[in-house]
């Protein structure tokens, strides 16, 4: 790890000074909350701030209710805490699994949920410093494209750039349609969550549409997302059942009325482009609609209209359309939120 | 509370160019530990290589393997992912810190019974795991058992006897039905 200034600041308006101390734009001064994504890439030299601001001080790890009935879950709270808060797993359940079906339990433990939404990407060829990699040296080339692509984009790619973002949660979040509250010493702001993460386009080094000196305070969820609570599945298909990223995974949440038909549905796809991949379009195909297998293959169809793969990673769409389908079949019957019950044959009926 | 002073036993710095330090305080294992250290020392180069508690193992240094998982503030967490400044004034707590006297932790002694481990390399961070495990209350059958020990790996496949181990201590009784092989027990033979 290369040397690098440290200061722990115990307030918000001190990091918000102390992020712009020393600014430097070839080694970026970077804000440390779980460290379990920045600390690992500056072990790999893939990032090397001139300085971390340790937030970790500051108060801002609460979940609490928002005035109109919604959630407010702090940025520095943890995913584990997240995850398993009351308030969340049963308004909210989809981020619940999401949250779960991420990562390994001492990570859950570590990391925020602001730093969730700030990890990188896993390409393989951005983490290799010693390959060419336009997200990690703009204006280098993307070694990915004709190379090993099989955890790579087929939505939204670029020829810049064919990462993938990695987080489970911000699926769920996607789908629930949060928002990002930032602050910076220039005033607050709010971003909505399908406007945070941003397609590649010929600027892969940019992620987020979050400037440098700005930090995530806060993420919240609408009084309205609870409505979901009845009948939302995050499914996540990968190369081992625990503790790997995402081939895909989608989340899935649904309104039912009385008579089954579908009021509302939300569907958020990961592990396929640079941000969570939401299409209000296809989701409008469902609304009013009594549930079918015809019906949620229209679905997927639509969530993949221009899908491309790469070579290794083309079986990514097929994957992906049936899990679409399969994740409506079982949203339409109840709610999974992988966390363990005690009683296996409730989920197991769902899957 | 015994409090002992590592700064002036730090090892000189092989970097030549002078570094500043920074003043952190632990408490490790019961004890408190006053450090000066350079920012990038991780949490796991501290214990192992400034405080010679070398159980907590660097398998993969990258958050992937487990073999370092420690207890902050009694949850775990991956030691080699956790910059020592960040931990300022945190009680860690070691698998060389989980035995009274010469009492073992019931988990050790379930590892020991149950035959939980072959080369033993992991076997610090599953017990640390698996203490942690425990206090979150989250696990409640041997599937979840399983489930919630998946961020430490085991390359020598002892995983059956280390969910069992860990079941034991839970009080989780075995799953009723034993899982059908999935493979012919018989090293070479091919079913047709």
């Amino acid at each position: 790890m290369n040397p690098f200034a440290y200061s722990a600041p115990t307030d918000t308006d001190a990091a918000l000074v102390a992020i712009q101390t020393d600014f430097n734009d070839s080694m970026p001064n970077r804000f440390l909350a779980g460290g379990t994504n920045l600390v690992d890439l500056m072990k790999a030299d893939v990032m090397h701030p001139a300085r971390l601001v340790d937030v970790n001080g500051l108060p801002l790890d609460a979940i609490s209710e928002t005035a109109d009935g919604g959630l407010q879950l702090g940025a520095l709270a943890r995913n584990a805490d997240t995850a398993y808060h009351p308030w969340v797993r049963t308004r909210y359940p989809l981020l619940t699994a999401a949250i779960l079906a991420g990562a390994s339990p001492q990570i859950r433990n570590m990391a925020s949920n602001g730093g969730n939404l700030l990890q990188r990407t896993r390409c393989h060829y951005f983490y290799d410093v010693g390959v060419p990699c336009n997200k990690r040296d703009p204006g280098s080339g993307c070694s990915a494209i004709g190379g090993v692509t099989r955890q790579h984009a087929i939505l939204g790619a670029s020829s810049h750039c064919i990462a993938t973002h990695p987080s489970d949660l911000c699926v769920a979040l996607a789908a629930l349609g949060a928002r990002v509250h930032v602050q910076s010493a220039r005033g607050e702001r709010e971003i909505e969550f399908a406007d945070f993460h941003r397609l590649p386009g010929d600027t892969p080094q940019h992620d987020t549409t979050l400037a440098a000196d700005e930090l995530i305070t806060q993420i919240t969820l609408p009084a309205e997302a609870a409505a979901f609570a009845a009948h939302s599945v995050y499914l996540k298909l990968r190369d081992r059942a625990s503790y790997a990223f995402a081939l895909v995974s989608v989340a899935a949440a649904l309104q039912l009325d009385d008579a089954g038909r579908i009021t509302q549905a939300r569907i958020a796809l990961g592990g396929v482009a640079h941000k969570p991949w939401r299409k209000p379009d296809a989701e409008a195909l469902l609304h009013g609609a009594l549930p079918h297998d015809a019906l949620f293959a229209r679905v997927a169809d639509a969530l993949l209209e221009g899908a491309q793969g790469q070579g290794q990673n083309d079986f990514k769409i097929t994957l992906a359309h049936r899990a679409i389908i399969r994740v409506l079949q079982s949203a339409v019957v109840g709610t999974l939120t992988n966390r363990d019950e005690g009683d296996a044959s409730a989920e197991e009926s769902l899957q | 509370m015994l409090t002992e002073n590592h700064a002036t036993a730090t090892p000189p710095s092989p970097v030549t160019m002078a570094a500043p330090l920074y003043p952190i305080e632990l408490t490790v294992n019961g004890t408190r530990h006053q450090f000066e250290i350079e920012t990038w020392v991780t949490l796991l180069d501290l214990l192992r290589e400034r405080m010679l508690l070398t159980g907590s193992k660097k398998g993969c240094d990258h958050g992937q393997c487990g073999a370092c998982t420690v207890l902050s503030n009694g949850r775990r967490i991956n030691a080699c992912l956790a910059l020592a400044v960040s931990q300022n004034g945190h009680e860690i707590t070691t698998i060389e810190g989980l035995a009274d006297g010469n009492q073992l932790h019931p988990l050790q002694q379930a590892f020991i019974d149950h035959d939980a481990l072959q080369c033993g390399y992991c076997t610090p961070g599953q017990i640390c795991s698996a203490v942690g495990l425990m206090r979150e209350g989250e696990a409640h059958t041997t599937a979840g058992v399983r489930e919630l020990m998946s961020g430490n790996v085991c390359r020598c496949g002892a995983y059956p006897q280390i969910v069992q181990a860990v079941s034991q201590v839970m009080g989780i009784a075995p799953a009723a039905q034993p899982e059908a092989p999935v493979r012919p027990t018989v090293v070479g033979t091919v079913l047709s």
